[in-house]
């Protein structure tokens, strides 16, 4: 007997891999374009753009959709972001988990809540997260660094995050969905 | 699969982020503790990533000229205008220049000199912006058999642009001259007064321990000392510059805003090792 009646789509292969890769697709769009931004493009303040989009990216996806941002992706997103820039590694690492912690514990009220408060609540992460990046580079290099730099990057976060939420809202409603796949 | 009960696999996904938590605390203690690990773990990623990055690079190469020609178009004339001014300046260098040589032919003949060895260089395509926000390096691409080695110079057409920290099968990367890390002798080329200049990651480094009662001008030249045998002497890294709240900074000759080929000279100098980055204890070459 079906144990869950009703009308749904034909599993096969193709139904597999298209499902597989609307898990996928958030995490390996946030790779690609990981990867992209470190190349010499020359956008100003291309530097401080590579965290705010990993950053925003896994706020995002650990709030709205974390069965596709699993904590062992935000892992692997921390340590490619430690790989690619010079910063001693396991200090993104850390901080991305304690961001998706965060983003999974409030999840339930910030889902419910307008843009507004999600978008505060991502402007104090960032900033908790770029004073606790250059407390932690700061003891791991045993010297005290400026501190502008990491506001930079606070501020590069907050700001770029409404775009990006407006980007990742139509992602997570079309291509991110595996509960609209064919 | 193992068959667990539906407490116990809750259980274990609730364990997942703080293990994973642990875990990049453990990370950061053994980045700090054995700095090799990481090291070799950053070197293959970018052998990995360097020829992706070369491959997308040729769009982004074309699509900046195509700007740059559009944009001369609008300068044509004041730019022609320019151009004949500094060719006709040149040309009177060129004459001094060749003079000199010959005077400088016959002097080295009367004094039995023992000429330098000619340098060796490879050149290579910046392919990569590595630095993230604590630090300035770039990535370069290189050929599988190429001779770079930890320590070599880097030069752009302009100045200095920095020293190669890590080397891998097919990348290289140079610590940049405006990194933190970055501190290199230098002299001033006027009244010949050392100074170090040390990076701020900033996009000018700044002029620190300048001998006392010397004062150095708007725009001097400012070139590598070969104090300590850490750089090869006469290297020019650029020129003086007051900032807004009276600091002394260099601006590099180099572009270094705008990197695209770097040659990389071997001088033979062990003298200093090369600054490491953040996070990584100085190694032994």
């Amino acid at each position: 007997m079906d144990k869950t009646p009703g009308i749904r789509p034909r599993p096969g292969l193709r139904h597999m891999l298209d499902v597989a890769s609307r898990y996928a697709f958030p995490g390996v769009q946030t790779a690609l374009v990981l990867l992209l931004l470190s190349a010499p493009i020359g956008i100003p303040g291309q530097p401080e753009l590579q965290p705010a989009w990993v950053t925003g990216n896994v706020f995002f996806w650990s709030l709205f959709r974390p069965s596709s941002m699993p904590a062992f992706l935000v892992f692997g997103l921390g340590l490619l972001v430690d790989l690619l820039t010079q910063e001693p590694i396991g200090i993104q690492i850390l901080l991305l988990l304690l961001i998706h912690g965060l983003a999974l514990k409030f999840r339930r009220e910030l889902s419910r809540s307008g843009f507004a408060l999600v978008w505060l609540v991502f402007g104090a992460t960032a900033l908790v997260t770029a004073v606790a990046e250059l407390f932690l580079v700061s003891l791991l290099t045993w010297r005290i660094l400026p501190p502008w730099p990491g506001l930079f990057e606070f501020g590069v976060a907050t700001g770029l995050y409404p775009f990006l939420a407006l980007y990742l809202t139509s992602v997570h409603r079309g291509p991110a969905a595996p509960e609209r796949a064919a | 699969m193992i068959r667990l009960s539906i407490q116990a696999r809750q259980a274990l996904a609730r364990l997942t982020l703080p293990v994973l938590i642990v875990f990049s605390l453990a990370l950061m203690l053994l980045g700090r503790a054995t700095p090799l690990v990481p090291e070799q773990a950053r070197i293959s990623l970018s052998d990995a990533l360097a020829p992706v990055y070369a491959v997308v690079d040729a769009p982004i190469l074309a699509v900046r000229s195509a700007v740059r020609s559009g944009r001369d178009v609008f300068a044509l004339e004041s730019q022609n205008e320019k151009l004949r001014l500094e060719n006709e300046r040149l040309r009177h260098w060129y004459d001094v220049a060749m003079a000199l040589d010959a005077e400088n032919a016959t002097l080295k003949g009367n004094l039995h000199w023992v000429p330098d060895p000619t340098l060796s260089y490879v050149t290579a395509r910046v392919v990569a912006d590595a630095g993230g926000v604590y630090a300035r390096s770039v990535l370069l691409a290189v050929g599988p058999h190429s001779d770079i080695r930890h320590g070599e110079i880097a030069l752009d057409a302009g100045g200095l642009v920095g020293r190669v920290t890590e080397v891998g099968a097919r990348s290289a990367r140079v610590l940049l001259i405006t990194d933190m890390n970055s501190r290199i002798p230098v002299i001033l080329e006027k009244n010949r007064a050392r100074a170090i200049l040390v990076g701020e990651n900033a996009p000018s480094p700044r002029l620190l321990y300048v001998q006392d009662g010397i004062h150095p001008e708007e725009g001097e030249r400012v070139v590598t000392s070969a104090e300590a045998g850490a750089f090869p002497a006469g290297l020019l890294v650029g020129t003086v510059h007051y900032s807004t709240s009276g600091q002394i900074e260099v601006t590099p000759a180099a572009d270094l805003g705008r990197l695209e080929i770097v040659r990389i000279f071997d001088y033979g100098l062990s003298g200093i090792v090369p600054p490491e980055t953040p996070g990584r204890a100085a190694q032994h070459p």
